[in-house]
């Protein structure tokens, strides 16, 4: 990507503790107004990576630039990107008011200039009259905003965002999840969202980028994500899928044949990763949507009898955990009709596969 | 309901006989010996000719100013120098170094406060450390005598009160989450402005605290104006004192006793004003 359309591009970034790197080699770019995340489970390096776009750690390699020029010797306080912390880090002592209008305090604006920056931004997050409040008043949803408004006023190039919704109970996090978006929207502003909720990647973000042991195992919108994951990793952790273990037993250079331990034979496409050879591990991911059940499994490439073992009952989310022949059990999501009324524990019930249903990618280590 | 009451009696009642019996009774004695005028020898009237002779006096007024100045340079240098130390503690030092250094603070306190004195005088003396190892780098030609000052005194109350500064800085400066100083950078503030918009604001009930408690123990304290200050010491206390001792004339003590007492609860609510504090908010933590 040209960096002159980039708001914030790092390359070749890396950090290391000791002997431990967390981040490895980290290349990106940001395109200008996006909602960009950075999804991936703890310990990934995901919050050392915002650290140092934040200014708060060094890289010990490679470089950071905002606009196109390189911010690495500038600190955090003349950096034009502003962090939304994890606890928010709202100040107590201080007025809803007086934590917005302490970031342009800082840069000598006027005193009236202030007070109508303050004014406007509150109106822009909803919280017009919130101004003269303090912290202790607020609802956590309030807070999350207030702290939003408070970087916002400074018209940062980049916003950074470190899990702010953690701290939120479930409810009110699936509402701030629709606000943040919109908040993104009407401010647009280039936010750089750090998480280890796909759900809130998935939902909020234009882009992602999924983060393992220090490194970018994809980059790609949710929907590539999710139906083109590039490695095993990202298979598993966007999104839910059965996961197996099988070997090659045929492969014809248009697809393969895969069978299990437990003696389960499947048709695939040709593997994600690795090439298909005959005694070849490889781990398959296969989504609980992507399973036909009953009648619609009649005319499927891979077609299997399997016993009910459970019905998980969730509306529109519900699934069957089905045992197969061989002693595997998938999850497949219930086909939305009435025909789910015969499905009870203990049935028989026919699955189908289609070739591209099942991913593989070759196993690791193996 | 009623067992609940008597427990709560059971539990209540050291705590009020010790209020009763050492604080609450002998102040209100003190308050009426303070009102009694000798007119004859062992004939008295009720009045405030006590509270006006301490007026009419220049010497007492005057003792009673310099006092309280003291005390107050004596908290502020307390505070400037137990700042640093407590935020080292309570953010950058990590672990075991935490607890040692802590310790060390602590330490001072495992010895009497008259033997911490003496300890001033060896130092401070004609024939002291300092004094002899300055005539021994040939800096003064012979002994200095840095006992029996203002400065003496100043040293010897800051020494002694430092721990009651530190204990309450350490408490609310941990308490601080490190991403509130972390935001003070982030949204454009320096060094400067962090320390004084954020955490001296957030640290002020623990300096507001350690401030009432120093500046009452320096207000108070005897023994280190009297030992370190000499005859030119000239603290508020000696004059209680000697009026109790010296002259045994009580009523006059006594009347000094509720002035020291005014004086101290006058200042204290002042500060509290004047920071936007509250008592509870401050020493009730």
């Amino acid at each position: 990507m040209d960096s002159l359309a980039a708001d914030l591009e790092c390359r070749n970034l890396i950090k290391r503790f000791g002997a431990f790197t967390a981040v490895d080699d980290v290349s990106f770019a940001i395109p200008k107004g996006s909602f960009f995340s950075i999804l991936g489970p703890s310990g990934c390096g995901k919050t050392t990576l915002l650290r140092m776009m934040a200014g708060f750690a060094r890289p010990d390699a490679g470089d950071i630039l905002i606009k196109g020029a390189s911010v690495l010797d500038t600190p955090p306080n003349r950096r034009p990107v502003n962090l939304v912390f994890q606890h928010l880090a709202l100040f107590p002592m201080m007025t809803v008011a007086e934590n917005i209008a302490y970031g342009l305090r800082r840069r000598g604006t006027r005193r009236a200039e202030i007070a109508r920056a303050v004014a406007g931004v509150l109106e822009r997050v909803g919280l017009a009259d919130a101004g003269p409040k303090r912290i202790d008043q607020l609802s956590g949803g309030q807070k999350q905003r207030i702290a939003i408004a408070r970087a916002m006023v400074l018209d940062p190039a980049v916003l950074l965002l470190d899990e702010p919704l953690g701290a939120l109970d479930l409810k009110l996090r699936e509402h701030m999840k629709i606000e943040l978006k919109q908040l993104q929207h009407e401010f647009g502003t280039t936010f750089v969202y750090i998480t280890h909720d796909q759900s809130e990647a998935m939902m909020m973000s234009d882009r992602v980028a999924v983060m393992n042991a220090g490194r970018f195992e994809q980059v790609g919108t949710p929907e590539e994500l999710y139906f083109r994951p590039q490695t095993a990793f990202v298979a598993g952790f966007v999104g839910d899928a059965n996961r197996l273990r099988a070997k090659v037993i045929a492969a014809d250079g248009t697809g393969c044949k895969l069978a299990t331990d437990q003696g389960l034979t499947l048709t695939a496409a040709n593997p994600r990763s690795g090439a298909a050879e005959l005694g070849g591990l490889f781990d398959i991911f296969i989504r609980p949507e992507s399973i036909a059940v009953g009648v619609a499994a009649q005319d499927s490439t891979n077609r299997l009898e399997a016993v009910i073992e459970d019905v998980l009952f969730n509306g529109a989310q519900s699934r069957i955990l089905a045992r197969l022949p061989g002693g595997d059990v998938i999850e497949a999501l219930l086909p939305q009709s009435g025909e789910a009324e015969p499905l009870r524990r203990g049935a028989t019930v026919a699955l189908g596969l289609g070739p591209a249903a099942v991913v593989s990618f070759a196993a690791a280590g193996a | 309901m009623r067992e609940g009451k008597l427990v709560f009696w059971l539990l209540f009642a050291p705590f009020a006989a010790w209020i009763a019996l050492l604080i609450v009774i002998p102040h209100i004695d003190m308050l009426i010996l303070s009102l009694r005028e000798k007119v004859a020898p062992r004939v008295y009237e009720t009045g405030f000719r006590n509270y006006a002779d301490f007026a009419a006096t220049w010497v007492y007024p005057w003792t009673l100013l310099r006092t309280v100045v003291f005390s107050i340079i004596a908290t502020v240098l307390t505070f400037l120098i137990g700042f640093p130390v407590a935020y080292y503690i309570a953010k950058i030092a990590q672990g075991r170094t935490k607890a040692a250094l802590f310790m060390l603070c602590l330490l001072p306190f495992w010895v009497s406060e008259i033997v911490r004195v003496f300890g001033w005088m060896l130092l401070l003396r004609e024939t002291g450390l300092i004094s002899n190892a300055l005539q021994g780098l040939g800096l003064t030609s012979g002994p200095v005598e840095l006992l029996y000052n203002d400065a003496a005194i100043l040293i010897g109350l800051v020494y002694t009160s430092m721990l009651f500064m530190i204990v309450p800085l350490i408490s609310t400066i941990d308490g601080m989450d490190d991403a509130l100083v972390e935001a003070g950078y982030d949204l454009g503030g320096n060094g400067w402005t962090v320390m004084t918009r954020i955490v001296i604001p957030y640290a002020m009930p623990g300096i507001i605290a350690g401030s009432i408690v120093v500046f009452m123990l320096a207000l108070g304290n005897y023994l280190t104006p009297t030992l370190l200050g000499g005859k030119s010491g000239q603290w508020f206390t000696a004059q209680i004192y000697s009026q109790f001792i010296t002259r045994f004339n009580w009523e006059l003590g006594s009347a000094f006793g509720f002035i020291l007492l005014a004086t101290s609860s006058a200042l204290v609510w002042l500060l509290l004003r004047l920071s936007g504090q509250s008592l509870s908010n401050t020493l009730g933590r």
